[in-house]
């Protein structure tokens, strides 16, 4: 396994020299490979991601010091540098955080066996139908010594394993839902209960990998090499292909695909984020001069939560979930259903009685030492990251911006900052980045390329991924808050 | 003005009365405070704003200033304040960013009278000036603080910090102008209300949010603070630099701190989760909680002191909907409850004894803990002039001082150094323990070794045995001469230890005997070796060393295949018969061990001679007592290990345990399960098979076997052995012996010591940034920073640097240059401390 993708790396670090050199060296080196009668796996030419032109991702090899740092640890602790990893680069102060985070939840000191954790992470992933992360940690379940005969379908993994199949569930579509009851039924299950530091490890783990992902979908992040679909045997000579070719091919498909389908001229994109910032600047003025109504402000809120379930890709059709993919979880027909429909009345999330920074932290701090802190790292940096630009434009403060995602985000499962006028967010949020929000984070496996290109077209691909790690932590903190609640609720 | 606010505030005459009750709220309460009559409390919340009189028997509501058709988010407050100056005037901060006062004089229902929109975020604190009717001060979650006059619209100055959401603000009751603010990260700021650009003083008080402060009411200096890393830190601002100096370690993050009145040293602390009790500190005395309130069901948000001059009402409000008097007598007292006894021994064997003062007193005669059956010694008992403990529980202590001399622990010291663990030969190893012992004057000890050396370190001892058995039916005559282990001297466990005197073997004829005919086994056997699988090294080892003991029994070995092997059960009467002999003459008990191993058949022939010697016979016996396989003797070397850890010298028993490794390890355990197989006898045959293939295993070398058959589960009494020995030797700065012996121990809990803190985190001695990702060359200026600031070249081994400048260089170097300065060699003026 580390042999193969090790293997990779070298591969793909020769894929780009042979770029620089130009398609001659590259058909010549691949002769040779070929020399030596073994099928070699070749990557299907997407680069990291699906979404973002794998001339835009940064090569393995040009990276700067910090950056080859960073690399360095991933593949310390993996074993690999994945595909995940080359995209969040965009982001190194962020992805050295998620790293150690999930490092640490993955390998270090924790209540629960290493192998629990990889399931844990597949039960997760499955939730959301997203192979490539199934694929890594079936891998690595498997690696640390995990029971094949688990990966069979839940029913084979052991019933305190099952048992969290409900949480899993509810927690990846609905997680308002959460009362203490799901906690006691887990911690007091007999034999089979949870105790309430490996809960806690449990509950890090799922809302992780929810948002994770959230984040391979949103940033159509391509199979692993060595993962089904990431690669193929068919000789590049067959169809007359270089691998440079297609990469290249690929490029300009892309770019074709953009115009064509958007249609969308130049000057009306830049028109788009002018108009994003002229925006911007009216509310900071305006602010203090036309104030709203107290009832206003509410019912904003609420019109917003309202609105967020019309905002959704159209098209309702049921994708069915790849066989492998689905025995990890059952009852596939739950999704997420809107905060509001249905009729169930669920009272609002105010972030002022039950906030991350107060009581999350340290709940999570007390049961699961230092996890806590790194996770708060992780919200900080990723909501206080900024470049302080915006596509073209410069020294531009963006928090307006990202506070109106995130709150967002936290407005679509139902909580609500008191201090926030969420007049902003329709202010802010056009409608296609609206759909593409509540895509990644409600239902991630619905999102494809054309969302993508659609919202914010003007700007740049870090700055797409920059989004979406926004959404991620968001969405993790939100989840993280209702399932804490709930912990805090049963204890008190 | 002081002068007036603190007459004003004054107890008139009668003293609060009341007693520990509460009453149910409608909704959670986010804050409380207290009118400075002492006769009204309000309670703040989310959907809960209510004035209640505090009576004699219980709270009664008095005023809702919740009013107005529709619930506003101006009423959802996070924080509220009630003017100490003016009973009809309070403040509230609400969750949306608005700083509303209020007026009780007004005569409409709503008695609200500003609004203050200006800060864009939650309000998390509102203060009102301590004796400035009109001075209110806001800290917000947006960074800003204002400082608001009510009689203007808007705030008269706004104070930046940083973007950094404002936790707590608190003015100073005693400087006029200064006010205190705690930010979420860590923070702490010192500002004057008339300078707005710029603090006047910051430093980093937690780790994580400080949640909340307050000033001492009369210690002018003095501020409280408390943050989410669960402590209570009490800082003195009057020096240069803020002075940490107390500090209180809770169980949870904490949430509000306010200093008891009238008690200098005592405040309260309330946590933000988890926990839901009161707790009132003596700071001086941070472990144990002076007192406890525990009457929330859920956790407590608010709580103030009824009267600024009264140290025994609390108030508190909380989660649960409940809204709480305690009274102080009420409270209980974890300190009643703790044990106030203290006991711990010194490194040379003093003993310290604390306890309270009143139970020494009582029973002055005691001496408690003197009876240490270790060593017979005797206590000098000296009373140190007791330590007042802050006035709180004074205690004695009395320290038991060992009689100079007997106190002595440089044979520990000694033998901890010279001892041999690994790295050689069983045989050896123990030869050169038993010199070191003896050298040491530690006779048992070196006798102790002696006799593992020879248990152990024969090879083919299954086979030999049998042969002597045999042998020893027919012979039994010839054994008076052998006995010579003279148990009634020793310990019970050490029975089988025997006085060894190997060097001078001439002194009795049949030593001589036996001397010579050991000579000629070995040679014998020296050439049998090629043939078997015993390594020639340890053969010869044993043969060059230690001639005189190496005695072999076993004739006829031809036939002692091992399957066919099964101890007789003659062994034990004669085994007995040995034990009850009176002690012998003592060198003879060496003979007892016999290495020759015959792994093949074709030595028989050889050894004849050998047995036909009368005396060679006896040896023979005395070899077989000894010589049973060492399973046989595993029990009794438990019971002689656990005997050296029960007296204390767990440094015996645990050398002994590395030296033999695997040998016994596993028979620890099992033998406190059956702890007297050896003398019952019955279990042999089920040993047997198991341990016939043993004597193929000689040597240092780990008996594969053992584990494979009884998989050693880690035993519980060794890691304590080992866990005490590393202690002591810690103790005594033996740190590569401590090392050592974490690494050698086979117990996985004791091995793993060594792999916890493994990291050293480094600076690069140029740009003093710590170095990431590798430790010899700084990411940042791409130096090497493991240079020698003496010669400026690069270390290579060594490397010895201050942690203060981070400079530092080779060994040597460094120590000769810090004989002749005591600054740092690389010239940056750092006064450098290398120990």
């Amino acid at each position: 396994m580390r042999l193969a993708t090790a293997a990779n790396e070298v591969y793909r670090a020769s894929l780009a020299v042979s770029e620089l050199l130009g398609c001659k060296q590259c058909g010549g080196g691949r002769g040779q490979d070929e020399e030596l009668g073994i099928r070699i796996p070749r990557t299907l030419g997407h680069g990291p991601s699906r979404f973002i032109p794998e001339k835009e991702i940064l090569q393995v090899g040009s990276e700067d010091t910090q950056m080859h740092a960073l690399f360095a640890d991933s593949f310390a602790a993996l074993g690999r540098l994945d595909n995940i990893t080359l995209v969040m680069v965009f982001h190194p102060q962020y992805l050295e955080s998620f790293l150690k985070t999930q490092h640490y939840l993955l390998q270090m000191d924790g209540p629960l066996p290493l192998h629990f954790r990889h399931y844990i992470g597949i039960m997760a992933a499955a939730r959301h139908q997203c192979s490539y992360l199934v694929n890594l940690h079936v891998n690595d379940f498997l690696h640390v010594g995990g029971d094949p005969k688990w990966l069979n379908g839940l029913e084979n993994a052991p019933q305190k394993l099952q048992n969290l199949g409900e949480l899993n569930k509810v927690l990846a579509h609905r997680p308002w839902l959460i009362t203490k009851e799901h906690i006691e039924g887990l911690l007091k299950a007999e034999e089979h209960s949870w105790s309430l530091a490996e809960l806690v490890h449990a509950v890090v783990l799922l809302t992780h990998y929810h948002s994770l992902a959230s984040f391979t979908f949103g940033c159509g992040i391509s199979p692993e090499i060595h993962c089904d679909g990431g690669h193929t045997f068919r000789p590049p000579s067959v169809s007359n292909y270089c691998i440079c070719d297609i990469t290249n091919g690929n490029h300009s498909v892309d770019e074709m695909q953009v115009n064509s389908a958007g249609n969308v001229s130049v000057s009306d994109s830049f028109f788009e984020v002018e108009a994003l910032m002229e925006k911007m600047r009216q509310l900071q003025e305006c602010r203090d001069e036309e104030e709203a109504s107290q009832e206003e402000m509410a019912s904003r809120f609420e019109i917003e939560k309202r609105e967020s379930m019309f905002v959704f890709s159209s098209d309702d059709e049921e994708v069915t979930p790849a066989r492998d993919v689905s025995r990890h979880f059952e009852d596939t027909s739950y999704g997420y259903k809107d905060f509001s429909r249905h009729g169930m009345h669920v009272p609002t999330f105010r972030v002022q009685d039950y906030c991350w920074e107060d009581h999350g932290y340290s709940l999570v701090n007390r049961l699961y030492p230092d996890v806590g802190q790194l996770i708060d790292e992780k919200f900080h940096i990723a909501y206080n990251l900024t470049y302080n630009t915006m596509a073209m434009h410069k020294d531009v403060d963006t928090s307006m911006l990202r506070r109106a995602i995130w709150n967002y985000i936290h407005c679509m499962f139902g909580i609500r900052y008191d201090d926030y006028d969420y007049g902003e967010i329709n202010q802010l949020l056009d409608r296609s980045f609206k759909v593409y929000i509540k895509t990644v984070v409600c239902t991630p496996e619905k999102v494809t390329k054309r969302m993508y290109d659609s919202f914010w077209r003007q700007f740049k691909h870090s700055e797409k991924v920059h989004v979406n790690l926004l959404l991620i932590e968001a969405r993790m903190q939100a989840e993280l808050l209702y399932a804490l609640r709930a912990i805090t609720r049963y204890m008190t | 003005m002081e002068k007036m606010s603190r007459v004003t505030t004054a107890l008139g005459g009668s003293a609060l009365t009341g007693r520990t009750m509460h009453c149910h709220l409608d909704a959670p309460a986010n804050a409380i405070s207290v009118c400075r009559d002492a006769a009204q409390v309000v309670v703040a919340g989310r959907s809960i704003f209510k004035i209640y009189a505090i009576e004699e028997e219980q709270f009664v509501e008095k005023l809702n200033l919740r009013v107005g058709r529709k619930p506003s988010l101006n009423l959802s407050c996070a924080d509220v304040v009630w003017h100490q100056m003016d009973e009809n005037l309070l403040a509230t901060a609400a969750t949306n960013g608005v700083v509303v006062t209020w007026n009780l004089g007004r005569p409409s229902r709503n008695k609200q009278d500003q609004l203050f929109t200006e800060h864009k975020r939650t309000v998390n604190k509102v203060c009102f000036h301590p004796t400035e009717a009109h001075v209110l001060l806001s800290g917000s979650q947006d960074g800003f603080m204002k400082c608001f006059d009510l009689r203007r619209k808007d705030s008269v100055s706004t104070f930046s910090g940083q973007s950094e959401s404002v936790r707590d603000v608190q003015f100073s009751i005693r400087d006029y102008f200064t006010f205190a603010s705690t930010f979420e990260n860590g923070n702490v700021q010192l500002w004057d209300i008339r300078r707005p650009d710029r603090c006047e003083r910051m430093f980093t008080a937690h780790n994580g949010p400080v949640f909340c402060c307050d000033w001492h009411p009369e210690d002018r200096g003095w501020l409280a603070t408390g943050g989410r890393d669960k402590m209570v830190k009490v800082w003195d601002m009057t020096t240069h630099r803020a002075k940490e100096v107390h500090c209180v370690q809770t169980i949870a993050s904490v949430a509000r701190v306010k200093w008891r009145p009238e008690c200098r040293h005592h405040l309260a602390t309330c946590s933000m989760m988890v926990d839901h009790n009161i707790y009132v500190w003596d700071v001086r005395r941070p472990f144990v909680p002076a007192a406890m309130f525990e009457e929330h069901r859920d956790v407590t948000t608010g709580i103030a002191w009824r009267h600024p001059h009264d140290s025994s009402f609390l108030l508190s409000g909380s989660k649960d909907s409940t809204l709480c008097q305690h009274l102080f007598r009420d409270a209980s007292q974890p300190v009643e409850r703790a044990n106030p006894e203290g006991l711990c021994y010194g490194l040379f064997g003093d003993l310290a004894f604390a306890a309270k003062e009143s139970l020494v007193a009582t029973e002055s005669g005691r001496k408690p803990y003197a009876g240490d059956r270790r060593h017979p010694i005797f206590f000098k008992r000296k009373l140190d002039p007791a330590e007042p403990f802050a006035g709180l529980a004074s205690s004695a202590l009395s320290v038991f001082e060992m009689e100079p001399g007997s106190g002595n622990m440089s044979w520990f010291v000694d033998t901890a150094e010279r001892y041999a663990l690994a790295g050689r030969p069983l045989a050896e190893l123990c030869d050169h323990n038993a010199k070191v012992a003896r050298e040491l004057g530690r006779n048992q000890v070196a006798q102790t070794w002696t006799m593992l050396r020879i248990i152990y370190c024969s090879p083919g001892l299954v086979p030999t045995t049998n042969l002597n058995h045999s042998m020893g039916k027919g012979s039994s005559c010839g054994l008076p001469l052998m006995n010579s282990f003279n148990l009634k001297d020793m310990a019970p466990g050490l029975g089988s230890e025997t006085r060894l005197d190997r060097s001078k073997g001439d002194t009795r004829s049949d030593t001589v005997l036996l001397d010579s005919s050991a000579t000629l086994i070995t040679n014998e056997d020296n050439e049998e070796t090629e043939g078997s699988d015993v390594p020639a090294d340890y053969l010869l080892g044993d043969v060059e060393g230690e001639e005189d003991e190496l005695y072999l029994l076993d004739p006829e070995h031809a036939h002692s295949e091992e399957p066919e092997y099964v101890l007789p059960q003659e062994a034990f009467p004669l085994r007995h018969e040995i034990v009850d002999t009176p002690p012998g003459p003592e060198h003879l008990q060496d003979k007892a061990d016999s290495p020759h191993v015959s792994g093949s058949e074709a030595d028989a022939a050889s050894l004849a001679p050998v047995d036909s010697s009368s005396s060679l016979i006896s040896v023979s016996h005395a070899l077989y007592d000894s010589r049973l396989p060492p399973d046989f003797f595993s029990a009794l070397v438990c019971d002689m290990l656990r005997f050296y850890a029960e007296q204390g010298d767990v440094q015996m028993a645990v050398s002994v345990l590395i030296v033999l490794g695997e040998r016994v390890r596993k028979d620890i355990d099992e033998q406190t399960q059956v702890g007297d197989r050896v003398g019952g006898g019955p279990p042999w045959s089920s040993c047997a098979p198991s341990t016939a293939p043993a004597p193929r295993t000689p040597g240092a070398g780990e008996s594969p076997r053992c584990a494979a058959t009884l998989p050693p589960a880690p035993p519980a009494p060794q890691e304590h052995w080992y866990t005490s020995y590393i202690d002591l030797l810690q103790r005594f700065c033996l740190w590569n012996v401590s090392n050592q012996v974490v690494k050698l121990s086979t117990s996985r809990a004791v091995s793993c010591l060594n792999q916890a803190s493994t990291t050293l985190h480094v600076n690069c001695s140029h740009c003093k940034r710590p170095m990431s990702s590798r430790g010899w060359v700084c990411d940042r200026c791409h130096r090497c920073a493991s240079m020698c600031a003496v010669c400026h070249h690069v270390v290579k081994g060594l490397f010895v640097w201050c942690q203060g400048c981070s400079h530092g260089g080779h060994l040597q170097h460094i120590m000769k240059w810090l004989e002749g300065s005591s600054h740092c060699p690389a010239g940056c003026g750092h006064l450098c401390e290398y120990s």
